[in-house]
């Protein structure tokens, strides 16, 4: 599926990273971790800053509430967990204790998505972005790849109010420029006037090798990185639909909540066009290897290109 | 300065009155625990807390905090706030209301002065407390962070997971006052999810715990100060406050009845008839 010769790193590791960064930049950033921090490439900040790195234990409702407390005092709080634990379990304290009481907490959130792989369907959430998206104020943001993790978690840190960044476990190719990332700004990856291909996270990287594909094809499908679900990058979602005419939407998440419903929520005010939804269709995930994974629940390259197929046949 | 003994049983007799008639006003709202805490309330916001109600500071940079997790016992704290400069007196008239500060479960949504924390979903302000005790750590504050919890409320298990975090990592700074009413909205809490010692259970779990008469207004002064003092020790801080359900207002006594109901407008006039006006009406 991949390009063997890209290089390759982890997301949550551009997460480490940025937060490490962020870390040495702002004294007021601290970091919260619910007994994941090696999953959750903390490490490297938690050896830095020891005084500002707070291990919760397996207790991510208190670490929520932590976060709203160490926010009401001027810190600037990330928490670390898993998608699953920083979103549905803790769904109550982020909506009264975050997001209505408009606490500037960063909930960072690793193993999103059926790329977690093995672990199975009780560790991999495919709600979180609707569930987060939901919440009034909340800015939801799902990189694609090392380059933009880093980018996006160094950038929440200056962006006032609750943030949810999203992102995974597999290594995964790297092909976004560190600077080309600002929040709420979609980023076109692929030029095309055939099709346009609507993208966030790993997908991202599916949706530019379907592109390729449909190419040899001889048909142009442009790819836009999503990276920001909320807010949505309306005036280039429609900028772009207005030429192409036709959508195909793909994420790792479920089609209901996910960027797809908020892209055709647009759309059907403003501009009625075809859309086609690469996402899980109201299924849990299971175990198995990501790529496995993505192919079974049709969100491999060749799922794309299915979808683009009919997207442009639906003109 | 701090008020004596008389100002203070007259600023509880005040708050009684607040309470009723807010509830009284727009017919909800619960006035059962807001009456059985008017002590507690009067004493921490007149007399303990280190705070700047003049010039609100959300952060509290070198003030003292109180986090109320509790929310529905909203009438008391606004009482409380009002009373000691927070806002005008006056808007007590708008709880509940449409547009108003006062929503029926403090929120920092609209920007009302003195609180920090949106509560109502139990089971959260010891957590947010934790988080406030724990930033004042980082930042070598000396001041202190008080919070107010239900009993009934300690159903709820995040409490205990913020139990566990205050005594692992020593938060002497943090004082947790249970509001020992013995009463939710069902019934008796023995009977709901009964807690048998409740101080030995703080107690294993590494807190300090003392105890007082949170009707008793002398009693609570002392407390409130002797739990200043043991603070910076180690341990954070319990407060099990002995209280009655709507304490103040005989025919609300000795049930669980009045935990969320108004009274009508005979009962009022009873009621306010037990406390007469001190300090003046809003």
């Amino acid at each position: 599926m991949t390009n063997s010769s890209q290089e390759k790193k982890d997301t949550r590791s551009g997460f480490g990273a940025g937060l490490y960064e962020i870390g040495l930049q702002n004294s007021d950033v601290v970091a919260l971790c619910a007994d994941l921090t090696g999953s959750l490439k903390m490490n490297a900040f938690q050896d830095k800053f020891p005084k500002r790195f707070f291990q919760m234990g397996i207790a991510e409702a208190n670490m929520m509430g932590m976060a709203a407390g160490l926010a009401t005092a001027g810190k600037i709080p990330f928490t670390g967990t898993f998608a699953n634990f920083s979103t549905g379990r803790v769904y109550d304290q982020i909506r009264q204790s975050i997001a209505y009481s408009h606490k500037n907490v960063k909930i960072c959130a690793s193993h999103a998505g059926l790329t977690l792989g093995e672990d199975g369907a009780t560790q991999k959430i495919l709600e979180d972005i609707g569930l987060m998206k939901m919440l009034p104020g909340m800015v939801v943001i799902n990189p694609c790849d090392y380059n933009q993790t880093k980018a996006a978690t160094m950038a929440i840190a200056d962006h006032y109010g609750p943030v949810y960044l999203r992102f995974g476990r597999p290594k995964w190719p790297i092909f976004t420029d560190p600077d080309s990332f600002e929040i709420g700004k979609a980023l076109h990856m692929r030029e095309g006037k055939d099709v346009t291909i609507f993208a966030t996270g790993h997908l991202v990287w599916n949706s530019l090798e379907a592109a390729k594909a449909l190419e040899e094809k001889g048909i142009s499908a442009e790819v836009i990185n999503i990276h920001t679900i909320k807010p949505l990058d309306n005036e280039a979602i429609l900028d772009a639909v207005a030429a192409t005419k036709c959508v195909v939407t793909a994420e790792e998440h479920q089609m209901n909540g996910g960027l797809g419903d908020s892209i055709c929520q647009l759309l059907s005010k403003n501009l009625p066009t075809p859309v086609e939804m690469v996402a899980v269709n109201d299924s849990f995930g299971e175990s198995g290897k990501p790529t496995e994974l993505l192919d079974k629940y049709g969100l491999g390259v060749k799922d794309v290109i299915a979808a683009a197929k009919r997207a442009i046949a639906r003109k | 300065m701090n008020k004596s003994t008389t100002e203070l049983n007259e600023q509880v007799k005040q708050t009684r009155r607040d309470i009723v008639r807010m509830v009284h006003d727009v017919q909800s709202g619960h006035p059962g625990g807001s009456l059985g805490c008017a002590e507690f309330f009067t004493v921490l916001y007149q007399n303990i807390l280190r705070h700047n109600s003049d010039n609100f500071n959300m952060s509290a940079d070198d003030e003292d905090v109180f986090v109320l997790s509790n929310g529905h016992i909203s009438p008391v704290y606004y009482s409380a706030l009002a009373h000691s400069g927070y806002f005008p007196v006056s808007e007590l008239k708008t709880f509940r209301k449409l547009n108003t500060r006062l929503q029926g479960h403090p929120t920092t949504h609209e920007g009302l002065p003195g609180v920090r924390i949106a509560s109502g979903s139990l089971g959260q302000g010891l957590s947010v407390a934790a988080g406030i005790a724990q930033a004042k750590k980082l930042d070598n504050e000396d001041k202190l962070v008080y919070v107010l919890m239900g009993d009934g409320e300690l159903q709820e298990g995040q409490i205990w997971e913020a139990v566990m975090y205050a005594a692992h990592n020593k938060l002497d700074n943090l004082i947790a006052t249970v509001d020992v009413n013995g009463r939710q909205i069902d019934g008796d809490t023995k009977d709901i999810m009964g807690f048998t010692e409740l101080k030995s259970k703080f107690e294993a779990f590494d807190w300090n715990v003392i105890s007082m008469n949170g009707n008793d207004i002398e009693d609570v002064q002392d407390t409130l100060s002797k739990a200043g003092l043991l603070s910076g020790n180690g341990k954070p801080i319990c407060i099990l406050m002995q209280t009655e359900m709507g304490n103040g207002v005989d025919f609300m006594m000795g049930s669980h009845k009045w935990h969320g109901i108004p009274p009508n407008d005979e009962q009022l006039a009873y009621a306010l008839q037990q406390n007469p006006s001190t300090i003046g009406d809003y």
